[in-house]
């Protein structure tokens, strides 16, 4: 306690005033053999007549504390209008928050892991419009820490009273950070003159995410900003700000970004470049085609229709100047690595008129001379998904169920799943369950990882399918523990019941992996379970 | 006194844990999953299968109802105390899905268990009732005075140290370091006081403890000198005052005032936990008498103690009080319900008023550290100058505007050091967002240690130790 009393007895150097206590103290530093106590008493020795002393102002000092004044009260929160949520789901988040990462660890046993549930809560909860319970937000704070993929959804759940603590505790700084204007509010975007204001005087930040917020308002306000300071940004400024123009590019853009390819900063070269191919109607776009068409060609001379390829013979400036890197990274040979940039930045509608009319799916089957087949289609790969054309990504892809879809064949898995991202959602799942069917799940996972969840249902069955098939194949369900992990939090709650009948442990057959049959009931019993769990929480989140 | 329809909250079950990785293991078993055969019934007995690795599912079955808190059994080798299958079961029941339904009959191993209980429960009974004539009070009385005596021997040798430190001086204690203490601490042991011994153990820190300590360490030693100094002349003081001071030097006491029967609200539970033991401290509110008792339960190192009252819970139940002016410890007695949320919050005070009621326990009990209090309306407030964390009174709308224009000053008690960097503080915070808030804890010279706090307008009590 802060009284007066407690105030002189603890800063030293106030003795003059006589302060009983405070000569105490110094009597009983120095000792009595050195000082004499006061108020000594005759009949009892000095240190004890001390003690005495003592322990009487020691009560008297404690019993007569008094509060000090109160400083000044911190700013309410901002009040959050969004309703509680109801009581188990309460509960139930209370749950996820207690289970941290590094805490027990070892086999995982048959119970959920409830860290790998947060993220679906709250985006259920989110969904659903809830307010965060204040006493949980310093846990969920704790949580989003940690978990840079939790943060997005965490603030959204945490509201206004998370920005308020955060203010408070150095860390969850990054809650201010993490939030457009950190808290502060940002001017609304058509209120010209604030935006400006920020926008000459706001830190980097502020300016980045303005400039978002401006994008998203109105994309030619955002393009007039930015060329009003663009030649006096520094280089690492100005490709930021240049990348801002990535959400929503249209063809409006392309004279700010034609000009930016004479840019100072090769960085910002390459990045204009990379924005104006992707704008098929664009000048550069028709450059690079014309560039391409050079090099590629049909070849009619032999019986059937062979695509010939003449790869560059030089990067000329004007290459250069759109894009093209000259230098190939080591391994890799100058000419196919400027054919390569050559292709990706070409208009893939062109290729129909330039072959005969044939359809993207014709064009990828034909056969193609001197081996350059693997480069000219993962040129195309990186075009389709830049150009984001689902067409040609179909045709790319292939049969999910033809034989080298599932080899390293001349598009590469990381490559397909990126060209999955440009297909709905249903037929991305189906053609993933289809890939599953013929090839099984050793190659799966980065193609699970870019489907919707919850999985569709002929996906989920095909999963669930394979995993079976891989027991009873004997062998070890940590082989299969990514897939595995994913279906836990992927898979459809409706599925859990039709998975009972995997839970239970087979007699093991002779040849198998020993051991191996109760790992899998165990691992399956964790997926049922993690399922029912799932289900719970939806139904807690909707009140049902 | 049916325990049907009050089940209780899952941060209440957490509480039971014994630990950290328990409290994990036990969340994770808290679904309907690995569960069958589950039900309660409504003398408080939750029961259920769990299937674990084995082929065999765990047999567990926990009386939630017993007067000394929650009893468990569970067929599982673990020897943590709840296990995790326990802690999970009583998660699910909490969670009132219908997955532990309400049920009629136990099942035949759980009812045997609870017919062993009730049948030890029963032979202690007898046997507590015919062994109170058995004890041959002339021996006790022979034993207790060899016991005053080495008591004795041992406060006269503690005066004789102290003396000879203040004859020298605080400063020479700075180089003599903790051993000179942990000697004397040994000593008091050995003369069977261990309440000295502590109080001497403590001393042994201070000259590490900063700034100031030359002033801490002549306040605890005057403290120490006022207790020796009372049980040497005990016979000279009034009963009230002489049971404190023997129960301060550590002789044992009993329970064995009349018992008061309340409906008791658990206002905090936490522990504090030493290399040997663990001691865990209960704080309950009558809610119809107004009084604070606390219950002391303990555990030997690694075990939780075994009584466990989460807070919020209400339970209509007969509390003893110990002996002694100031002392508020108290047995939990014969329990009429089982343990239940109530949405009863304990009747506050100003912080004034707080630190008034500190100093006049301290009036009866010199020794106190601290004192019980409920604070309403307080406002958790960043101390910028002092750089921690207070307790302010808000301002009071209501309160009409002061003719002589003097607008009465808002005070404010600190928040301990030790409180305010621990994760409780931010959930008190969090709760407040600015606004007041009631707040339960410990009130003392040190400042005020929060122990549960409730929110504003409606809301259930939030654990903050």
């Amino acid at each position: 306690m802060n009284g007066p009393s407690t105030a002189d007895a603890t800063s030293a150097g106030i003795t003059a005033t006589g302060d009983p206590w405070e000569e105490l103290v110094t009597v009983a530093l120095l000792g009595t053999d050195r000082r004499t106590p006061p108020e000594h008493s005759t009949g009892v020795d000095a240190p004890t007549a001390l003690l005495d002393a003592a322990a009487v102002q020691t009560v008297r000092r404690r019993a007569g504390l008094r509060p000090a004044p109160a400083a000044a009260p911190p700013a309410r929160a901002a009040g959050d209008p969004r309703p509680p949520l109801p009581a188990p789901a309460r509960r139930r988040l209370a749950m996820l928050l207690t289970d941290r990462p590094g805490s027990g660890g070892g086999r995982r046993g048959t119970a959920p892991d409830l860290m790998e549930l947060l993220p679906q809560w709250l985006a259920g909860a989110n969904a659903q419009g809830y307010a965060a319970p204040p006493d949980l937000l310093p846990a969920l704070l704790d949580a989003a820490r940690g978990r840079t993929d939790l943060r997005p959804q965490a603030l959204t759940f945490a509201g206004p009273r998370a920005l308020w603590l955060a203010r408070l505790n150095p860390d969850w700084k990054f809650a201010l950070r993490s939030t457009p204007g950190g808290g502060t509010a940002l001017p609304a975007p058509g209120d010209a003159a604030d935006v400006r204001r920020l926008w000459e005087e706001g830190l980097f930040a502020e300016r980045v995410t303005l400039l978002a917020t401006v994008r998203a308002h109105s994309p030619a306000a955002a393009r007039e900003l930015l060329a009003t300071t663009w030649s006096a940004e520094r280089a690492e400024d100005r490709l930021m700000f240049l990348d801002s123009l990535r959400s929503g590019l249209t063809d409006a853009d392309e004279p700010f970004l034609e000009q930016a390819l004479s840019d100072r900063s090769r960085n910002v070269r390459a990045t204009a470049a990379e924005l104006l191919s992707a704008l098929p109607g664009s000048a550069l776009a028709a450059r690079m085609a014309s560039r391409a068409a050079s090099c590629v060609a049909v070849d009619r001379t032999q019986g059937a229709a062979t695509i010939t390829v003449e790869a560059p013979h030089e990067c000329d400036a004007g290459m250069e100047r759109d894009g093209v890197v000259a230098k190939p990274p080591t391994g890799r040979g100058e000419r196919s690595w400027w054919l390569g940039q050559l292709v990706e930045a070409t208009p893939l509608g062109g290729w129909t008129a330039r072959f005969g009319g044939r359809t993207p799916e014709e064009i990828v089957t034909l056969p193609v001379a001197d081996d350059w087949q693997g480069e000219l289609h993962a040129a195309w790969c990186r075009a389709a998904v830049r150009q984001r054309d689902a067409i040609w990504s179909r045709a790319l892809l292939g049969a999910p169920a033809s034989p080298d879809a599932g080899g390293p064949g001349a598009v590469s898995l990381s490559e397909r799943a990126k060209l999955l991202g440009a297909l709905p959602d249903g037929e991305r799942a189906a053609w993933v369950a289809g890939f599953i069917a013929t090839h099984g799940l050793s190659e799966a996972f980065q193609l699970l990882g870019v489907c919707a969840q919850p999985w569709a249902e002929p996906l989920g069955r095909a999963v669930v399918d394979a995993l079976n098939i891989a027991r009873d194949a004997g062998s070890y369900p940590w082989s299969f523990s990514g897939v595995m992990g994913l279906a836990e939090r992927c898979l459809d709650p409706a599925e859990a019941s039709r998975l009972d009948g995997l839970t239970a442990t087979p007699d093991e057959p002779e040849d198998a992996a020993p051991g191996a049959g109760s790992y899998w009931s165990e691992a399956f019993q964790r997926l049922v379970s993690t399922l029912r769990l799932r289900q719970a929480m939806r139904d807690e989140l909707r009140g049902t | 006194m049916t325990q049907q329809g009050v089940r209780w909250t899952a941060d209440q079950v957490l509480a039971l844990a014994p630990d950290a990785p328990s409290r994990k293991a036990g969340s994770k078993l808290g679904v309907a999953g690995p569960w069958s055969e589950a039900g309660s019934s409504g003398e408080g007995m939750v029961w259920g299968l769990c299937k674990g690795s084995g082929s065999k599912p765990y047999q567990t079955v926990v009386d939630v109802a017993d007067a000394a808190g929650p009893a468990y059994k569970c067929s599982c080798p673990s020897r943590k105390f709840p296990c995790k299958h326990a802690l999970g079961l009583l998660l699910l029941w909490a969670g009132a899905d219908g997955s532990v339904p309400d049920a009629q009959t136990l099942p035949d191993w759980a009812e045997q268990w609870a017919e062993g209980r009730r049948k030890r429960a029963r032979t202690k009974r007898e046997t507590d009732a015919a062994g109170g004539a058995a004890a041959d009070p002339e021996a006790a009385r022979r034993r207790a005075e060899r016991r005053a005596e080495r008591v004795t021997a041992g406060a006269g040798e503690l005066e004789q140290r102290l003396t000879d430190l203040l004859r020298g001086g605080l400063a020479s204690a700075e180089q003599a370091g903790y051993g000179m203490w942990e000697e004397t601490a040994a000593r008091m042991v050995d003369a069977q006081a261990p309440g000295l011994a502590a109080r001497v153990r403590e001393l042994g820190a201070i000259p590490a403890s900063g700034p100031g300590w030359p002033m801490r360490l002549l306040e605890e030693c005057a403290l120490l000198h006022l207790l020796d100094r009372g049980w040497l002349r005990r016979d000279l003081l009034p009963a009230g005052l002489a049971a404190t001071v023997r129960s301060r030097v550590g002789l044992p006491s009993s329970a064995d005032g009349r018992p008061t029967r309340d409906r008791w609200l658990v206002l905090a539970q936490y522990d504090a936990a030493d290399s040997r033991l663990t001691t865990r401290r209960i704080w309950l509110y009558g809610t119809e008498s107004g009084h604070t008792a606390l219950l002391l339960s303990y555990g030997a190192a690694g075990r939780a103690p075994a009584l466990s009252l989460p807070v919020g819970l209400a339970l209509d139940a007969e509390l003893s009080a110990y002996a002694g002016d100031g002392q508020l410890r108290a047995d939990l007695g014969e329990q009429f319900t089982a343990p239940a949320p109530s949405p009863v919050r304990p009747k506050g005070a100003g912080v004034a008023e707080a630190a008034a009621r500190y100093g006049d326990a301290l009036g009866r009990d010199p020794w106190l550290e601290s004192w019980p209090v409920t604070l309403s309306r307080v406002i958790p407030t960043p101390d910028d100058a002092g750089g921690g964390w207070q307790l302010a009174d808000a301002e009071d709308d209501s309160a009409p505007a002061d003719p002589a224009g003097a607008a009465s000053e808002r005070l404010a008690v600190p928040i301990t050091p030790k409180a305010a960097s621990g994760p409780g503080l931010w959930r008190l915070a969090a709760l407040s967002g600015g606004a007041p808030v009631t707040v339960f804890g410990e009130c003392g010279h040190r400042g005020f240690t929060p122990l549960t706090a409730w929110p504003e307008g409606p809301g259930e009590a939030v654990a903050l130790c």
